[in-house]
């Protein structure tokens, strides 16, 4: 298991970037990830990634659908706030596994 | 008298009743099954029906033929569930009461949460063969067709049957190869996700089975929407593709009844323990199948394998034990790939498809993630049993658990 220094602190990552302990983030470390991936976060950012993380907690899927159904953002403006590959990019910053939303 | 009621006569509810009737004493036990539909498919051989391989007669037969005696069988639609009443609301009215449920309604397509999707090329030039209806149509449309842009598109997963879009492209192939236009179709798949499939090895080894056959992969497109003028899928990354004869596999969500019973996800799956199957809501609710939000794949083998477990659960409860079985999430796929082969694979919750053979370590007769002859015979087969063995819940040779032996790492 990889390792990665963000902000000064030690995090258990993945070979492509994903936290392998989701209880290691922190609002502070989200903001760095997301400025690799080229985003500033903004509230409308941050309510995205903690309604992720906490339908990730419960054990529930993970899908684009949920996120536009969520009535934080739609679907457009998920796009919006994380560009190119939503899911994937929001995942990665709310320090989550990479979704398996698809069987 | 202690009642036990299915919702659903698909696969699920079918070989549940079978398997509940067998072990239920009759003169303690009433057992009632609902559904609306008098027919019974053969759902994984819609996918032949564009071909002309299969017609519909091959794929009907009554549900009354596959429930046994001794159960009560009602018609209709149902209105909800109240899980905190222990009764079922039907569409006219009537209330079934049950001392333990099983959820078994299935999943359905909706084109509608697409827009353009149903539109004014509905059945013309756009298809669906996850519905009798579309396989069908889309039978009548290749007939004629002489060729263009024929576009394969995953709306959204999850999905049932998620090998089925793979199939269809490489019968497509196969089909207008024999027909000698294969010079004249472009074919295209467009998917949600990064690759051809969700697990990675296997997603490798379809990909460049795609790759071999011509057929282009548009990965990571998440439709938003279809312009029917211009002919045109739209992503919501306003990515554009152009098709002449569109075969969509629209969004899937379970039935609105388990919405509206308070007993679901935003998409109406319902919600219950991967493992128990029970509900997340009522400890005598229990779900099987499509109808459930269960991480694992849409499928008949699936189906099949949550059965043994439920059986053994759902015994559990009725004796107030604790639950001796688990569902490992194992789902078995007969993978067309075209020109009389086809592949195989057998995965679950926690393990990818891998090589090896099947169920027969080192023998086979079947071989995983790998084309040959003897896994077309395999699918081909598999009506048969579906018909005869599986819907009336008789063993079969493959164990619910997915094994390790005969896979390589």
């Amino acid at each position: 298991m990889a390792q990665k220094i963000i902000a000064g602190v030690t995090v258990e990552v993945n070979e492509e970037g994903y936290f392998t302990n989701p209880e290691q983030w922190t609002r502070v470390l989200a903001s760095e990830v997301a400025q690799e991936e080229g985003i500033q976060l903004s509230d409308r950012h941050y309510a995205v990634l903690e309604f992720l993380r906490e339908r990730f907690i419960k054990g529930e899927n993970l899908t684009i659908r949920s996120v536009g159904n969520s009535g934080i953002t739609d679907i457009k403006g998920f796009y919006g706030l994380f560009p190119g590959a939503p899911m994937k990019k929001a995942a990665k910053i709310a320090g989550i596994p990479k979704p398996a939303s698809c069987v | 008298m202690n009642r036990l009621l299915i919702l659903g006569a698909g696969t699920g509810g079918t070989i549940m009743v079978n398997k509940m009737r067998k072990i239920l004493a009759h003169d303690e036990w009433d057992i009632t099954i609902v559904d609306q539909h008098k027919i019974h498919y053969y759902q994984p051989g819609f996918l032949f029906i564009p071909f002309g391989m299969y017609t519909r007669q091959d794929v009907v037969k009554p549900k009354t033929s596959f429930i046994p005696l001794g159960v009560n069988v009602i018609f209709q639609e149902i209105d909800h569930i109240d899980g905190k009443g222990n009764h079922v609301v039907l569409k006219d009215g009537i209330s079934l009461k049950y001392d333990f449920l099983i959820i078994a309604t299935g999943t359905r397509v909706v084109p509608d949460e697409t827009p353009g999707l149903n539109g004014p090329l509905w059945q013309k030039n756009i298809f669906d063969f996850y519905t009798i209806e579309g396989a069908v149509a889309l039978a009548e449309f290749f007939k004629t067709w002489p060729g263009g842009n024929l576009v394969l598109n995953i709306a959204d997963v999850p999905i049932k049957c998620p090998v089925a879009p793979l199939e269809f492209v490489m019968f497509a192939d196969a089909f207008f190869v024999e027909r000698g236009t294969r010079k004249n179709v472009n074919i295209a798949y467009s998917t949600p996700m990064s690759g051809a499939f969700t697990k990675p090895r296997a997603s490798k080894v379809l990909g460049s089975l795609l790759e071999e056959k011509n057929i282009s992969i548009i990965p990571d497109f998440y439709l938003e929407k279809v312009d029917n003028e211009k002919k045109v899928l739209v992503s919501y990354d306003e990515r554009e593709i152009p098709f002449d004869c569109l075969v969509t596999i629209p969004v899937h969500k379970g039935d609105e009844m388990i919405g509206r019973s308070g007993l679901g996800d935003e998409m109406d799956f319902a919600k219950a323990h991967k493992h128990t199957l029970q509900s997340d809501f009522f400890p005598n609710i229990f779900v099987i199948g499509d109808a459930g939000n269960f991480p694992t794949s849409k499928a008949g083998s699936v189906v099949h394998f949550q059965a043994d477990v439920l059986t053994e659960n759902l015994m559990c409860a009725i004796e107030n034990r604790p639950f001796t079985e688990s569902f490992d999430g194992h789902s078995n796929c007969y993978i067309e790939t075209g020109f009389g082969k086809g592949a195989l694979i057998d995965f679950n919750y926690d393990t990818e498809p891998l090589p090896g053979s099947f169920p027969f370590p080192g023998i086979g007769p079947f071989g995983l993630l790998k084309e040959s002859r003897m896994n077309h015979y395999g699918k081909l087969m598999f009506r048969w049993i579906y018909w005869h063995i599986l819907l009336k819940g008789k063993e079969m040779p493959i164990d619910s658990k997915m094994t390790m032996a005969g896979k390589k790492m």
